[in-house]
C-alpha cells in the first residue's frame, strides 16, 4: 500500500483554481497546478478543511456505500457516537441501532461503549505514566497526523491506546464469529463515520498494524435511509444500546476529558486551536496538566465533515439525550480485548525536511530565506502557492520557478518593454534606413514581450518546465 | 560562516502574546532542516523561555539563531536593567517579576534554570544598567 493514502481527491471539472483551499489547509499541503488544486500526498493530514472551504465542492472524500455488505455474509454497524446526535427528539438510541438493522446489517455494536473502555484504559495509564504527562489523546487520527509529521517532540506524548473504533470492531468481530460460527473475513465490520480521516485510518491505520474495520460508510450518505428505517421501527425499538453518558459524549469536544476523573485536563478542538496548543506543548508553555484532548473538528467529532447536523446542534442534542443514557458505564463484553494497547508503534515522519542532509537543508533554507525576500509578501496565493515563503520553498525544491510570481513577472515586463521603447527610439534616431540588426532585435524583444504576457494572461500556476527531473512532481495525488 | 543559517528576531516590550513568535519560527525552521526531535524540543524551550525573559524584564531585545551543522546557537541580547546576581538568577523559583507578571502565571522562576537544562551550554554576560546578553548552545 501506498505510504500515504488520502480519502480526500479532486474532482478536476468542479476545481476553478481559486486560492480557497490553499490558504485554508494547515500542513500547506495544496498548490494549484494548472489551475486545478492539487494536494501534496505526504504533507495532507485529512482534516478536511479543504473540503469545508471549497466553495466550487470539487473535493471530495472516499468512502464506502451501503453496497459493502453484500461482500459479506454477515455484517455489523459500527454507529460513531455522533450518529446519535444528527436526529430531532431522540429519546432512545435503540431507535437507531435498530434502524441500522433495518437498513440491513446483522448486528450493531455502538463506538460509544467501547469509548467506554478505552475511557477506564485511558484513566490506569496516565496515573501509571507520570513521566509522559501530559498524555494527548490519539482518538482523533488527524491530531495523530499532525503530530506525526510536524511536532517530532510530543509523538513520545501519544496515548498508546487504539481508538474506541478500533476496540469496537474488535469485540463485534469476536462476538460476530462466536454467534454465528462464520470465518472471521465472512464478517464485515462496518464503521458509520463523521469523519474523513477515518476512512484513511480504516485502510491505513496509525498504532495498529491492521485496522479491524472492513468499510466505512459516511453518516451523510446513511442518513436519508435511515431517517425512514427509523420511522418503521419506532414504536418497536429492540433492546441494543448499553453506552453510558461517557460513551456518548465522546462525540464532542470535551467528551473524552468527561471519562478521565481528573480535573488536569486541557481540550482544544478545531485544526487551527489544535495547532496552537501543540506548539505550546512543544515550547514547555503548560504546567500541572495530565492529559490533552485535542479534536480537529470545530465541536470535537460532531463537528465532522461527514455529518448532516450542525455541530452546535449536534451538542445542544446531547444535552438532551444525556439525560436519557445511563450515568454509570456498562461492564465491559465478554469480547473485550484485556489490552488496548498499539501494537504498532508511531515514528516521527520528517516530511518538511528541504535536503537530504543537513548541510544541504541548510543551504536550501538560505535560498529560500533569500527567495522570499524578494517577492512581495503579500501571500497572495496567485502563483498557486498559499505564500511567499510557500513558493520560495517550491523553488528550491524544484517545483515551481520565479516567475509564477505575477510581481516578478509584471517587474519582468516591465524591464522588456522599457527595453523595446529603448531600441524603437534608436532606430529612429538613426539617419535614414534604421539598421537590420536593430530591427530584429526590437523584433525578438515584443515577441518575448508577448510570450511573457501570454503567461499573465493564462491566469494559473503552469506545471514547471525547469529543474529537470520528472521526479520533481512526487508526491503529488493522481485523481 | 557559510556553511550556517542566521535567524533573526525582535522581541517587542511588554507583549505577552507575542512571545513564542521566534520559537515558533525556529521549531519551523529546524523541522525544515530535518533535526532529530529531542533538539527541536531543547531549542524551543529555551528560545521561549528567552523570549518571556526579555519581555518581562528588559523591554524587550533581540535573538539570533545561528544554526550550523555542529550546532545551534542562540544569542539573547537585551538593553535591559541587568541581572545584579546572576548565581541568584539561576537558582530554581528565584524571580523579580513584576506583579502583573506573576498574575499572568510567569515568573515562577523557572526560566533561566529551564534555559540552563536545555542548553549543552549557556553563558550569561550582564551589566547593570546596562543589559544582559545570554548565549545558549545546543550541539548537534
Amino acid at each position: 500500500m501506498e505510504k500515504f493514502f488520502h480519502s480526500v481527491y479532486l474532482d478536476d471539472s468542479l476545481c476553478r483554481g481559486c486560492t480557497n483551499c490553499i490558504k485554508r489547509c494547515p500542513t500547506h499541503a495544496i498548490r494549484v497546478i494548472d489551475g486545478k488544486a492539487r494536494i501534496t500526498s505526504e504533507f495532507c493530514i485529512d482534516c478536511g478543511e479543504c473540503v469545508r472551504t471549497c466553495g466550487y465542492h470539487a473535493k471530495k472524500l472516499h468512502r464506502d456505500t451501503l453496497d459493502i455488505l453484500k461482500d459479506y455474509e454477515y455484517t455489523v454497524a459500527l454507529p460513531a457516537p455522533s450518529l446519535y446526535l444528527q436526529f430531532n427528539n431522540l429519546d432512545d438510541v435503540n431507535i437507531v441501532l435498530t434502524g441500522l438493522l433495518e437498513l440491513g446489517f446483522d448486528d450493531v455494536y455502538e463506538v460509544a461503549a467501547a469509548a467506554e473502555l478505552v475511557s477506564a484504559a485511558t484513566r490506569t495509564y496516565v496515573a501509571e505514566h507520570k513521566e509522559a504527562w501530559p498524555l494527548i489523546s490519539t482518538a482523533c487520527p488527524c491530531v495523530m497526523r499532525l503530530i506525526r509529521v510536524r511536532f517530532p517532540g510530543l509523538v513520545a506524548h501519544l496515548l498508546p491506546l487504539k481508538p474506541p473504533v478500533e476496540v469496537a470492531a474488535e469485540i463485534a468481530r469476536r462476538r460476530a464469529v462466536e454467534r454465528t460460527g462464520l470465518a472471521p473475513d465472512q464478517i464485515g465490520v462496518i464503521f458509520i463515520s463523521p469523519c474523513p480521516a477515518k476512512v484513511t485510518y480504516a485502510r491505513d491505520p496509525l498504532g495498529v498494524e491492521k485496522s479491524q474495520l472492513d468499510g466505512v460508510l459516511a453518516i451523510q450518505d446513511v442518513y436519508p435511509l435511515l431517517l425512514g428505517a427509523m420511522k418503521r421501527v419506532r414504536d418497536l425499538p429492540r433492546a441494543l444500546a448499553g453506552a453510558g453518558r461517557v460513551g456518548v459524549s465522546w462525540g464532542i469536544s470535551g467528551g473524552e476529558s468527561l471519562g478521565m476523573g481528573s480535573q488536569r485536563y486541557l481540550a482544544a478542538d478545531g485544526i487551527e486551536n489544535v495547532i496552537r496548543v501543540l506548539e505550546g506543548l512543544e515550547d514547555d508553555r503548560f504546567t500541572g496538566l495530565e492529559f490533552i484532548e485535542l479534536d480537529a473538528c470545530s465541536g470535537g467529532c460532531v463537528g465532522g465533515v461527514l455529518n448532516v447536523e450542525d455541530p452546535f446542534a449536534a451538542r445542544a442534542k446531547l444535552r438532551q439525550l444525556r439525560l436519557r443514557l445511563p450515568a454509570v458505564p456498562t461492564s465491559p463484553p465478554r469480547e473485550a480485548p484485556a489490552d488496548l494497547s498499539w501494537d504498532a508503534p508511531v515514528r516521527y515522519e520528517p516530511v518538511f525536511r528541504l535536503g537530504s542532509s543537513l548541510s544541504e537543508s541548510i543551504t536550501m533554507a538560505r535560498q529560500v530565506e533569500e527567495l522570499t525576500q524578494q517577492f512581495p509578501g503579500l501571500d497572495c496565493g496567485c502563483c498557486g502557492a498559499p505564500s511567499c515563503q510557500a513558493l520560495a520553498e517550491d523553488i528550491v525544491r524544484g517545483l515551481a520557478s520565479k516567475n509564477l510570481c505575477i510581481y516578478v513577472l509584471r517587474d519582468h515586463i516591465h524591464a522588456l518593454s522599457d527595453t523595446c521603447a529603448q531600441l524603437a527610439a534608436d532606430a529612429a534616431a538613426q539617419e535614414g534606413d534604421p539598421s537590420q540588426e536593430r530591427l530584429r532585435e526590437l523584433a525578438g524583444r515584443l515577441e518575448q514581450l508577448d510570450q511573457e504576457i501570454t503567461r499573465m494572461d493564462v491566469g494559473h500556476r503552469p506545471a514547471v518546465p525547469p529543474a529537470g527531473e520528472p521526479g520533481s512532481q512526487k508526491g503529488e495525488r493522481e485523481t | 560562516m557559510s556553511d550556517c543559517l542566521t535567524l533573526r528576531f525582535t522581541v517587542p516590550a511588554d507583549d505577552f502574546t507575542r512571545a513564542g513568535e521566534a520559537s515558533s519560527s525556529t521549531k519551523a525552521t529546524l523541522k525544515q532542516l530535518g533535526l532529530p526531535a529531542d533538539i527541536i524540543r531543547r531549542v524551543a524551550i529555551v528560545m521561549y523561555e528567552g523570549e518571556i525573559n526579555m519581555v518581562i524584564h528588559a523591554n524587550g531585545g533581540e535573538i539570533t539563531v545561528e544554526i550550523c551543522p555542529d550546532q545551534i546557537v542562540m544569542v539573547l541580547k537585551d538593553t535591559g536593567p541587568g541581572i545584579p546576581d546572576i548565581q541568584q538568577a539561576m537558582q530554581a523559583g528565584w524571580s523579580t517579576a513584576s506583579g502583573a507578571a506573576r498574575d499572568l502565571g510567569f515568573g515562577a522562576g523557572m526560566g533561566l534554570p529551564n534555559m540552563k537544562k536545555c542548553a549543552d551550554s549557556l553563558d550569561i554576560e550582564s551589566t547593570v544598567g546596562v543589559g544582559t546578553t545570554v548565549t545558549a548552545v545546543v550541539r548537534l
